[in-house]
């Protein structure tokens, strides 16, 4: 090393002398509660199980989200409709008990490619953060969309999306294949 | 019995001065103490607010407008956490350790002179506690008191690391306090007196900085090192020590250490800028022909710019440099800055008795 190198105080000039700098650049923070990051479109947060254009539940408890579930994060107990129930289920049967573990999912969206009722999606909304495991297993009350507030899942549902969708029993032989 | 009466008058009038002069100097002496901890405490969150910065972010901002209560808000969570005593502690001295780091920070203000006299109905005040006329050594004898608080605190933990911390403490004090001695007397040379209140005096012209460079270096170094500042913060080295000497405390017992540094910056700030940089004189402000009470309180706020400046300059450093390996630290103050103070010594001497040397040849 020189003589300069040595003394080492040029080194720590410069070395302040570029932290002098950041301290007027902009700062990186986003104050979370007040500012939030900007979502990417197609977000995969919370799930919804939608309704139809009657408000009837378009799920039909046929049980290929679960099996899509890489995760298993999904259950459900199918019960068949009872006549005089037409306005609250698409189909004649339907999902009793819908639940997904919140802590298990794994926000894929396999569950959503998966439906063939276009009844499951996956939204941008958050997560609770939530004080028990118990808390985090979300059934059909908080899952299903409510009546007179409709979740937009627009978003979603993309040209490229839409045009996957119309085919999607080719998707599914070739996984089937596969196997 | 005339001189009896007389005697008497002499002595009431003597008792109403020492009366005025008690008041007078509780008074000082509280409003230095009072500002001491308000300026440490700010310290606290500039150095939290500084750090941020220096790494593109924000820092504190929730306690009151631009986070400005945070001090409040850590000194309650401080006052609120459990106090632990270690059950194989050393209790008396346990207390006393965080207790000595605490009184010998605040000890140190009292001979800096804060600001020139004030002028009230004909009477003079001068801006400082006390001129003893050998402040120099004063501030010394504390200032080396202080690695007691250290010592104590990490002996009475009975704990590896708090003692490893508290004698890496201490061992760096003791080293890095010959130079900065050395680098003093160098400029005790050049003033020609121990009495901080001269020393700023003799500053009016050229500030001491210009005379002694590398004095004025040294001693900066020194002051980081005395205050366990980084780059030479090893007696609380989390990486090696997991808190130093105050791994087994608690509460405000921490909170005492922690702010007895902060107190101590501080006052390290308030030494550099009386020694070296004119202390509360700014230059061409003579010449501004203002009251001699405005130029007092110029003064003060000069004085107080100078010392935010440096403690700026600790954070600032802090926050850029890393810590020091324990070797490199001795070999830096053993080996660098001693010999460089010694030679700072013998140039400063050479350089006085010049016309006298030159005689002898």
């Amino acid at each position: 090393m020189t003589l300069v190198e040595k003394l080492y105080l040029p080194a720590i000039f410069s070395g302040m002398l570029i932290t002098f700098k950041h301290f007027f650049k902009k700062k990186v923070t986003i104050q979370y509660p007040e500012q939030t990051r900007e979502f990417s479109k197609i977000y995969r947060g919370q799930h919804v199980l939608k309704r139809d254009e009657a408000g009837a539940e378009r799920c039909t408890a046929c049980g290929l989200c679960a099996v899509a579930c890489p995760a298993e994060a999904i259950t459900m107990i199918a019960a068949e409709r009872e006549p005089g129930e037409e306005h609250l289920y698409r189909e004649e049967k339907y999902a009793a008990k819908y639940e997904i573990n919140m802590l298990r999912c794994i926000y894929c969206g396999d569950c959503e490619e998966a439906c063939p009722k276009e009844a499951i999606f996956l939204t941008d909304r958050k997560v609770d953060s939530l004080y028990t495991r118990g808390e985090l297993v979300y059934g059909k009350d908080i899952l299903v969309e409510p009546v007179d507030k409709r979740v937009d899942v627009t978003k979603r549902e993309t040209s490229k999306v839409a045009e996957f969708k119309a085919h999607k029993e080719f998707a599914h032989n070739k996984t089937f294949d596969k196997k | 019995m005339r001189d009896w009466r007389g005697s008497f008058m002499t002595l009431s009038v003597l008792l109403y001065d020492i009366q005025t002069f008690l008041i007078y100097k509780g008074i000082l002496a509280v409003a230095v103490f009072g500002i001491t901890l308000v300026v440490a405490m700010y310290s606290t969150y500039a150095e939290r607010k500084v750090a941020a910065f220096l790494q593109d972010r924000i820092g504190p901002n929730r306690a009151g407008p631009f986070g400005i209560l945070q001090p409040l808000a850590d000194g309650v969570k401080m006052f609120m956490k459990e106090e632990l005593i270690p059950g194989t502690s050393n209790k008396a001295l346990f207390i006393i350790g965080p207790s000595l780091a605490m009184l010998t920070a605040c000890m140190t203000g009292a001979v800096i002179p804060w600001g020139p006299s004030v002028t009230i109905a004909g009477e003079i005040y001068p801006l400082q506690i006390t001129d003893v006329n050998i402040g120099i050594l004063y501030l010394f004898g504390v200032v080396s008191l202080g690695v007691y608080g250290i010592m104590i605190g990490g002996w009475a933990s009975n704990n590896k690391y708090s003692l490893l911390g508290a004698i890496r403490a201490s061992s760096q004090m003791i080293s890095y306090e010959v130079a900065m001695g050395i680098s003093i007397i160098a400029l005790v040379m050049c003033t020609g007196t121990l009495s901080l209140a001269e020393i700023v005096e003799q500053q009016k012209g050229w500030w001491n900085v210009v005379i002694q460079p590398v004095g004025f270096l040294i001693f900066l170094i020194c002051a980081f090192a005395e205050t366990n500042r980084a780059p030479f913060d090893l007696p609380e080295c989390e990486t090696e020590l997991v808190g130093g000497y105050h791994t087994e405390y608690s509460s405000m017992k921490l909170g005492f250490y922690l702010f007895a540094e902060y107190i101590n910056m501080f006052i390290s700030s308030a030494i550099i800028s009386t020694f070296y940089f004119g202390g509360y004189n700014m230059p061409f402000v003579d010449q501004l022909n203002l009251d001699s009470n405005v130029l007092a309180i110029l003064g003060v706020v000069f004085l107080f710019a100078k010392i935010v400046f440096f403690i700026f300059l600790f954070m600032w450093v802090r926050w850029t440099i890393p810590r020091f390996r324990y070797d490199q630290l001795m070999n830096l103050g053993w080996k660098i800055l001693i010999p460089l103070s010694l030679l700072n010594l013998l140039v400063t001497g050479v350089v006085m008795m010049w016309g006298e040397i030159i005689k002898l040849f």
